[in-house]
Protein backbone atom coordinates (compact mmCIF):
# COMPACT_ATOMS: atom_id res chain seq x y z
CA UNK A 1 0.00 0.00 0.00
CA UNK A 2 1.77 3.61 -0.84
CA UNK A 3 2.98 5.15 1.82
CA UNK A 4 2.17 8.82 1.93
CA UNK A 5 4.99 10.74 4.07
CA UNK A 6 3.78 14.22 5.22
CA UNK A 7 7.64 15.09 7.01
CA UNK A 8 9.26 13.94 4.26
CA UNK A 9 6.55 15.52 1.45
CA UNK A 10 6.78 12.12 -0.63
CA UNK A 11 4.80 9.73 -1.69
CA UNK A 12 5.74 5.84 -2.28
CA UNK A 13 3.57 3.50 -4.52
CA UNK A 14 4.74 -0.03 -5.75
CA UNK A 15 3.84 -2.14 -9.06
CA UNK A 16 4.65 -5.36 -9.77
CA UNK A 17 4.81 -6.65 -13.23
CA UNK A 18 3.33 -9.92 -13.61
CA UNK A 19 3.14 -12.32 -15.86
CA UNK A 20 4.81 -15.94 -17.39
CA UNK A 21 8.27 -16.93 -17.46
CA UNK A 22 10.13 -14.70 -20.23
CA UNK A 23 7.01 -12.60 -21.27
CA UNK A 24 9.83 -9.28 -21.12
CA UNK A 25 9.02 -8.41 -17.53
CA UNK A 26 12.68 -7.85 -16.87
CA UNK A 27 13.05 -6.29 -19.66
CA UNK A 28 10.11 -3.82 -19.32
CA UNK A 29 12.31 -2.68 -16.26
CA UNK A 30 15.43 -2.65 -17.99
CA UNK A 31 14.91 -0.26 -20.61
CA UNK A 32 13.13 2.08 -18.12
CA UNK A 33 15.95 2.26 -16.05
CA UNK A 34 18.27 2.82 -19.37
CA UNK A 35 16.35 5.32 -19.86
CA UNK A 36 15.89 7.38 -16.81
CA UNK A 37 18.07 10.57 -16.09
CA UNK A 38 20.42 9.42 -13.36
CA UNK A 39 19.17 11.50 -10.88
CA UNK A 40 15.48 10.14 -11.00
CA UNK A 41 16.18 6.40 -10.37
CA UNK A 42 18.02 4.44 -8.04
CA UNK A 43 19.94 1.08 -8.20
CA UNK A 44 18.24 -1.16 -10.40
CA UNK A 45 18.23 -4.60 -8.04
CA UNK A 46 18.00 -8.04 -9.89
CA UNK A 47 18.05 -11.26 -7.83
CA UNK A 48 18.72 -13.24 -10.60
CA UNK A 49 19.84 -16.92 -11.22
CA UNK A 50 23.53 -17.55 -12.62
CA UNK A 51 21.48 -17.58 -16.60
CA UNK A 52 19.88 -14.51 -15.68
CA UNK A 53 16.17 -15.94 -14.81
CA UNK A 54 14.80 -13.93 -12.40
CA UNK A 55 15.01 -15.97 -8.84
CA UNK A 56 13.44 -13.61 -6.53
CA UNK A 57 12.15 -10.29 -8.13
CA UNK A 58 14.05 -7.19 -9.99
CA UNK A 59 13.97 -4.15 -8.32
CA UNK A 60 14.16 -0.44 -9.69
CA UNK A 61 12.96 2.86 -7.84
CA UNK A 62 12.22 5.44 -9.58
CA UNK A 63 11.46 9.11 -9.19
CA UNK A 64 9.07 10.67 -10.87
CA UNK A 65 9.03 14.55 -10.44
CA UNK A 66 6.36 16.25 -8.04
CA UNK A 67 2.61 16.46 -7.82
CA UNK A 68 1.08 19.02 -5.55
CA UNK A 69 4.15 19.52 -3.53
CA UNK A 70 4.72 15.31 -2.61
CA UNK A 71 7.86 13.59 -4.38
CA UNK A 72 6.23 10.61 -6.11
CA UNK A 73 8.35 7.66 -6.03
CA UNK A 74 7.26 4.66 -7.75
CA UNK A 75 8.83 1.09 -6.34
CA UNK A 76 8.61 -1.39 -9.62
CA UNK A 77 9.05 -5.01 -8.95
CA UNK A 78 9.11 -8.31 -11.31
CA UNK A 79 8.24 -11.63 -10.32
CA UNK A 80 9.68 -14.57 -11.03
CA UNK A 81 7.70 -16.20 -13.60
CA UNK A 82 7.94 -19.70 -13.93
CA UNK A 83 5.88 -22.38 -11.95
CA UNK A 84 7.80 -23.50 -9.15
CA UNK A 85 8.79 -19.66 -7.27
CA UNK A 86 5.02 -19.57 -6.42
CA UNK A 87 5.98 -18.84 -2.46
CA UNK A 88 8.48 -16.06 -3.68
CA UNK A 89 5.60 -14.41 -6.45
CA UNK A 90 3.20 -14.54 -3.11
CA UNK A 91 5.76 -12.60 -1.08
CA UNK A 92 6.48 -9.94 -3.62
CA UNK A 93 2.64 -8.67 -3.98
CA UNK A 94 2.37 -7.71 -0.50
CA UNK A 95 1.08 -3.83 -0.69
CA UNK A 96 1.23 -4.25 -3.89
CA UNK A 97 -0.13 -0.50 -5.65
CA UNK A 98 -0.79 -1.53 -9.07
CA UNK A 99 -0.19 -4.50 -11.49
CA UNK A 100 1.00 -4.54 -15.02
CA UNK A 101 0.42 -7.78 -16.42
CA UNK A 102 2.97 -8.78 -18.90
CA UNK A 103 1.68 -11.02 -21.87
CA UNK A 104 3.91 -12.82 -24.18
CA UNK A 105 1.57 -12.24 -27.64
CA UNK A 106 3.30 -15.79 -29.07
CA UNK A 107 0.99 -18.33 -30.08
CA UNK A 108 2.82 -20.99 -28.02
CA UNK A 109 2.73 -18.91 -24.90
CA UNK A 110 -1.07 -18.69 -24.52
CA UNK A 111 -2.14 -21.07 -22.23
CA UNK A 112 1.05 -19.87 -20.30
CA UNK A 113 -0.53 -16.16 -20.04
CA UNK A 114 -4.04 -17.70 -18.92
CA UNK A 115 -2.24 -19.67 -16.37
CA UNK A 116 -0.38 -17.00 -14.64
CA UNK A 117 -3.18 -14.68 -14.90
CA UNK A 118 -5.25 -16.99 -12.89
CA UNK A 119 -2.46 -17.61 -10.41
CA UNK A 120 -1.82 -13.21 -10.41
CA UNK A 121 -6.00 -13.74 -9.34
CA UNK A 122 -5.08 -16.36 -6.43
CA UNK A 123 -2.29 -15.01 -5.20
CA UNK A 124 -4.00 -11.74 -5.10
CA UNK A 125 -6.96 -13.05 -3.41
CA UNK A 126 -4.83 -14.95 -0.68
CA UNK A 127 -3.50 -11.57 0.63
CA UNK A 128 -6.73 -9.82 0.59
CA UNK A 129 -6.61 -8.48 -2.71
CA UNK A 130 -9.36 -8.37 -5.71
CA UNK A 131 -7.76 -7.89 -8.65
CA UNK A 132 -10.83 -5.86 -9.85
CA UNK A 133 -10.77 -3.40 -7.39
CA UNK A 134 -6.31 -2.63 -8.03
CA UNK A 135 -5.36 -0.27 -10.44
CA UNK A 136 -4.43 -3.18 -13.31
CA UNK A 137 -3.38 -2.70 -17.04
CA UNK A 138 -1.84 -4.88 -19.21
CA UNK A 139 0.86 -5.31 -21.77
CA UNK A 140 0.91 -7.72 -24.85
CA UNK A 141 4.47 -7.67 -25.35
CA UNK A 142 6.57 -8.99 -27.93
CA UNK A 143 4.47 -7.89 -31.22
CA UNK A 144 7.56 -7.45 -33.60
CA UNK A 145 7.92 -11.52 -33.35
CA UNK A 146 5.98 -13.63 -36.75
CA UNK A 147 4.08 -16.03 -34.65
CA UNK A 148 1.94 -13.65 -32.57
CA UNK A 149 -1.90 -14.21 -31.78
CA UNK A 150 -3.78 -10.92 -32.47
CA UNK A 151 -4.05 -8.55 -30.31
CA UNK A 152 -7.99 -8.93 -30.50
CA UNK A 153 -7.64 -12.91 -29.52
CA UNK A 154 -5.38 -11.76 -26.40
CA UNK A 155 -8.01 -9.05 -25.28
CA UNK A 156 -10.58 -11.31 -25.12
CA UNK A 157 -9.33 -14.00 -23.35
CA UNK A 158 -7.28 -12.22 -21.31
CA UNK A 159 -8.89 -8.49 -20.35
CA UNK A 160 -12.74 -8.95 -20.17
CA UNK A 161 -13.25 -5.80 -18.06
CA UNK A 162 -11.73 -4.18 -20.40
CA UNK A 163 -8.68 -2.47 -18.35
CA UNK A 164 -6.38 -0.21 -20.20
CA UNK A 165 -4.10 -2.37 -22.83
CA UNK A 166 -0.77 -1.61 -24.83
CA UNK A 167 0.63 -3.62 -27.53
CA UNK A 168 4.79 -3.34 -26.78
CA UNK A 169 8.11 -4.41 -27.77
CA UNK A 170 10.29 -4.35 -24.75
CA UNK A 171 13.26 -5.06 -26.09
CA UNK A 172 13.08 -1.89 -28.27
CA UNK A 173 11.21 -0.21 -25.62
CA UNK A 174 8.10 -0.07 -27.59
CA UNK A 175 5.06 0.48 -25.10
CA UNK A 176 6.99 0.48 -22.09
CA UNK A 177 6.20 3.69 -20.68
CA UNK A 178 2.95 4.27 -21.97
CA UNK A 179 2.08 0.95 -20.23
CA UNK A 180 4.30 2.63 -17.24
CA UNK A 181 1.97 5.57 -17.08
CA UNK A 182 -0.93 4.31 -17.80
CA UNK A 183 -0.97 2.10 -14.63
CA UNK A 184 1.01 5.29 -12.55
CA UNK A 185 -2.23 7.35 -13.68
CA UNK A 186 -4.72 4.41 -11.94
CA UNK A 187 -2.35 4.13 -9.15
CA UNK A 188 -2.79 7.96 -8.76
CA UNK A 189 -6.45 8.10 -9.25
CA UNK A 190 -7.22 5.81 -6.41
CA UNK A 191 -5.46 8.18 -3.84
CA UNK A 192 -7.40 10.68 -4.89
CA UNK A 193 -10.25 8.36 -4.41
CA UNK A 194 -8.79 7.45 -0.87
CA UNK A 195 -8.15 11.32 -0.11
CA UNK B 1 -1.96 -2.04 15.25
CA UNK B 2 -1.34 -1.71 11.66
CA UNK B 3 -3.18 -3.96 9.50
CA UNK B 4 -1.13 -5.19 6.65
CA UNK B 5 -3.10 -3.70 3.84
CA UNK B 6 -3.34 -0.35 5.44
CA UNK B 7 -1.76 2.96 3.65
CA UNK B 8 1.22 4.14 5.71
CA UNK B 9 1.33 7.91 6.53
CA UNK B 10 3.61 9.86 8.00
CA UNK B 11 3.60 13.39 10.01
CA UNK B 12 5.72 15.92 10.82
CA UNK B 13 5.64 15.34 14.28
CA UNK B 14 5.55 11.32 14.87
CA UNK B 15 8.82 11.40 12.17
CA UNK B 16 10.69 13.59 15.03
CA UNK B 17 9.61 11.19 17.50
CA UNK B 18 10.64 8.32 15.57
CA UNK B 19 14.25 10.07 14.40
CA UNK B 20 14.88 10.96 18.27
CA UNK B 21 14.08 7.26 19.16
CA UNK B 22 16.43 6.13 16.66
CA UNK B 23 19.15 8.50 17.42
CA UNK B 24 19.13 7.14 20.80
CA UNK B 25 19.61 3.35 19.83
CA UNK B 26 22.38 4.61 17.80
CA UNK B 27 24.08 6.23 20.15
CA UNK B 28 23.42 3.48 23.58
CA UNK B 29 24.23 0.81 21.31
CA UNK B 30 27.63 2.36 20.15
CA UNK B 31 25.72 0.97 16.21
CA UNK B 32 27.02 2.32 12.88
CA UNK B 33 23.56 2.57 10.80
CA UNK B 34 19.72 2.50 12.33
CA UNK B 35 17.35 2.50 9.43
CA UNK B 36 13.01 1.96 9.80
CA UNK B 37 11.40 -0.02 6.88
CA UNK B 38 8.11 -0.68 5.85
CA UNK B 39 6.98 -4.24 5.25
CA UNK B 40 6.88 -3.49 1.81
CA UNK B 41 9.91 -1.95 1.32
CA UNK B 42 9.85 1.78 1.49
CA UNK B 43 12.30 3.56 4.05
CA UNK B 44 10.82 4.90 6.85
CA UNK B 45 13.66 6.89 8.52
CA UNK B 46 17.76 6.40 8.56
CA UNK B 47 20.04 7.39 11.16
CA UNK B 48 23.91 7.65 11.54
CA UNK B 49 26.86 6.77 8.47
CA UNK B 50 24.05 6.85 5.68
CA UNK B 51 26.02 9.06 3.39
CA UNK B 52 27.58 6.20 1.69
CA UNK B 53 25.28 3.72 1.41
CA UNK B 54 22.19 3.11 -1.01
CA UNK B 55 19.40 2.65 1.64
CA UNK B 56 16.58 2.50 -1.03
CA UNK B 57 17.99 -0.25 -1.92
CA UNK B 58 19.01 -1.59 1.28
CA UNK B 59 14.95 -1.12 2.45
CA UNK B 60 13.83 -3.29 -0.37
CA UNK B 61 16.34 -5.92 0.18
CA UNK B 62 15.58 -5.92 3.90
CA UNK B 63 12.00 -6.29 3.35
CA UNK B 64 12.35 -9.19 1.00
CA UNK B 65 14.52 -10.61 3.53
CA UNK B 66 11.82 -10.36 6.13
CA UNK B 67 9.26 -11.56 3.82
CA UNK B 68 11.80 -14.81 2.92
CA UNK B 69 12.33 -15.61 6.28
CA UNK B 70 8.65 -15.31 7.19
CA UNK B 71 7.66 -17.82 4.57
CA UNK B 72 9.90 -19.69 5.85
CA UNK B 73 8.58 -19.80 9.09
CA UNK B 74 5.21 -20.47 7.81
CA UNK B 75 6.49 -23.71 6.68
CA UNK B 76 7.28 -25.14 9.58
CA UNK B 77 4.77 -24.06 11.56
CA UNK B 78 6.58 -20.71 12.87
CA UNK B 79 4.22 -17.24 12.97
CA UNK B 80 7.64 -15.31 11.85
CA UNK B 81 11.11 -15.19 12.94
CA UNK B 82 11.17 -11.62 14.59
CA UNK B 83 14.93 -11.40 14.59
CA UNK B 84 17.76 -11.73 12.15
CA UNK B 85 20.67 -11.22 12.54
CA UNK B 86 23.70 -11.27 9.71
CA UNK B 87 27.62 -11.56 10.75
CA UNK B 88 29.72 -10.07 8.36
CA UNK B 89 33.63 -10.01 8.58
CA UNK B 90 33.52 -6.59 9.45
CA UNK B 91 29.62 -5.15 9.75
CA UNK B 92 26.59 -7.13 11.42
CA UNK B 93 23.06 -6.56 10.47
CA UNK B 94 20.50 -6.65 13.27
CA UNK B 95 16.91 -7.17 12.06
CA UNK B 96 13.77 -6.93 14.14
CA UNK B 97 10.23 -6.47 12.99
CA UNK B 98 8.06 -3.91 15.47
CA UNK B 99 4.57 -4.34 15.95
CA UNK B 100 3.67 -6.82 13.21
CA UNK B 101 4.71 -4.07 9.79
CA UNK B 102 7.67 -2.19 10.88
CA UNK B 103 11.55 -3.24 10.26
CA UNK B 104 14.15 -1.92 12.48
CA UNK B 105 17.65 -2.99 10.96
CA UNK B 106 20.62 -1.71 13.00
CA UNK B 107 24.17 -1.63 11.64
CA UNK B 108 27.13 -2.19 14.11
CA UNK B 109 30.88 -3.74 14.24
CA UNK B 110 33.18 -4.03 16.51
CA UNK B 111 32.22 -1.18 18.60
CA UNK B 112 29.62 -2.65 19.95
CA UNK B 113 28.15 -6.87 20.55
CA UNK B 114 25.02 -8.64 19.55
CA UNK B 115 24.22 -8.49 23.52
CA UNK B 116 24.40 -4.55 23.57
CA UNK B 117 22.40 -4.51 20.58
CA UNK B 118 19.55 -6.78 21.45
CA UNK B 119 19.00 -4.89 24.92
CA UNK B 120 19.30 -1.49 23.56
CA UNK B 121 16.96 -2.63 20.65
CA UNK B 122 14.48 -4.42 23.08
CA UNK B 123 13.82 -0.94 24.89
CA UNK B 124 14.03 0.82 21.78
CA UNK B 125 11.24 -1.26 20.34
CA UNK B 126 8.78 -0.27 22.62
CA UNK B 127 9.00 2.51 22.25
CA UNK B 128 8.78 3.14 18.53
CA UNK B 129 6.01 0.78 18.82
CA UNK B 130 3.96 3.58 20.44
CA UNK B 131 4.98 5.91 18.27
CA UNK B 132 3.48 3.66 15.37
CA UNK B 133 0.21 3.11 17.61
CA UNK B 134 -0.19 6.94 17.47
CA UNK B 135 0.91 6.89 13.96
CA UNK B 136 -2.37 4.75 13.06
CA UNK B 137 -4.83 6.47 15.16
CA UNK B 138 -3.55 10.04 13.98
CA UNK B 139 -4.53 8.42 10.28
CA UNK B 140 -7.86 7.25 11.14
CA UNK B 141 -8.99 10.32 12.62
CA UNK B 142 -7.40 12.47 10.03
CA UNK B 143 -9.93 10.11 7.48
CA UNK B 144 -12.77 10.64 9.45
CA UNK B 145 -12.11 14.87 9.90
CA UNK B 146 -13.13 16.74 7.28
CA UNK B 147 -11.31 19.82 8.26
CA UNK B 148 -7.61 18.05 6.85
CA UNK B 149 -8.65 17.40 2.63
CA UNK B 150 -6.00 15.43 1.29
CA UNK B 151 -3.55 17.29 -0.74
CA UNK B 152 -4.10 14.54 -3.59
CA UNK B 153 -7.88 15.23 -3.91
CA UNK B 154 -7.71 17.75 -6.85
CA UNK B 155 -4.86 15.65 -8.48
CA UNK B 156 -5.88 16.03 -12.05
CA UNK B 157 -4.90 13.92 -15.89
CA UNK B 158 -2.41 17.28 -16.66
CA UNK B 159 -0.41 16.70 -12.89
CA UNK B 160 0.07 12.71 -14.02
CA UNK B 161 0.91 13.58 -17.21
CA UNK B 162 3.24 16.30 -16.23
CA UNK B 163 5.56 13.95 -14.33
CA UNK B 164 6.34 12.06 -17.60
CA UNK B 165 7.49 15.01 -19.17
N1 LIG C 1 11.48 -10.42 -29.70
C1 LIG C 1 11.28 -9.93 -28.50
N2 LIG C 1 11.93 -10.47 -27.44
C2 LIG C 1 11.71 -9.95 -26.22
C3 LIG C 1 10.82 -8.86 -26.01
N3 LIG C 1 10.81 -8.57 -24.68
C4 LIG C 1 11.66 -9.44 -24.10
N4 LIG C 1 12.22 -10.28 -25.01
C5 LIG C 1 13.20 -11.35 -24.78
O1 LIG C 1 12.58 -12.38 -24.04
C6 LIG C 1 13.51 -12.99 -23.14
C7 LIG C 1 12.97 -12.99 -21.73
O2 LIG C 1 12.84 -11.68 -21.27
P1 LIG C 1 12.83 -11.33 -19.70
O3 LIG C 1 12.61 -9.86 -19.60
O4 LIG C 1 14.03 -11.90 -19.03
O5 LIG C 1 11.55 -12.14 -19.23
P2 LIG C 1 10.93 -12.25 -17.76
O6 LIG C 1 11.07 -13.69 -17.39
O7 LIG C 1 9.48 -11.88 -17.93
O8 LIG C 1 11.65 -11.32 -16.85
C8 LIG C 1 14.80 -12.19 -23.29
O9 LIG C 1 15.66 -12.91 -24.12
C9 LIG C 1 14.37 -10.90 -23.93
O10 LIG C 1 15.36 -10.35 -24.70
C10 LIG C 1 10.15 -8.32 -27.14
O11 LIG C 1 9.36 -7.38 -27.06
N5 LIG C 1 10.41 -8.90 -28.35
MG1 LIG D 1 12.64 -11.72 -15.08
Amino acid sequence: MSFINYASREINCKIVYYGPGLCGKTTNLQFIYNKTAEESKGKMISLATETERTLFFDFLPLALGEIRGFKTRFHLYTVPGQVFYDASRKLILKGVDGVVFVADSQEERFDANIESLENLKDNLEEQGFDLEKLPFVIQYNKRDLPNVSSVEELSNLLNPRKVPELEGCAMSGEGVFETLKAVAKLVLNDLKKAG
Amino acid sequence: MLGPQSSLVMYDEEYQRILLLLERLLRESNSKVIFLVDKNGQLIAATGETANLDTTSLASLTAGNIAATGGLAKLIGEKEFSILFHEGEKDNIHISIIGGRVILVVIFDQRSSLGLVRLRVKKASNELAVVFEDLVSKTEQQAVSSSAPSPFAEITDDDIDNLFN
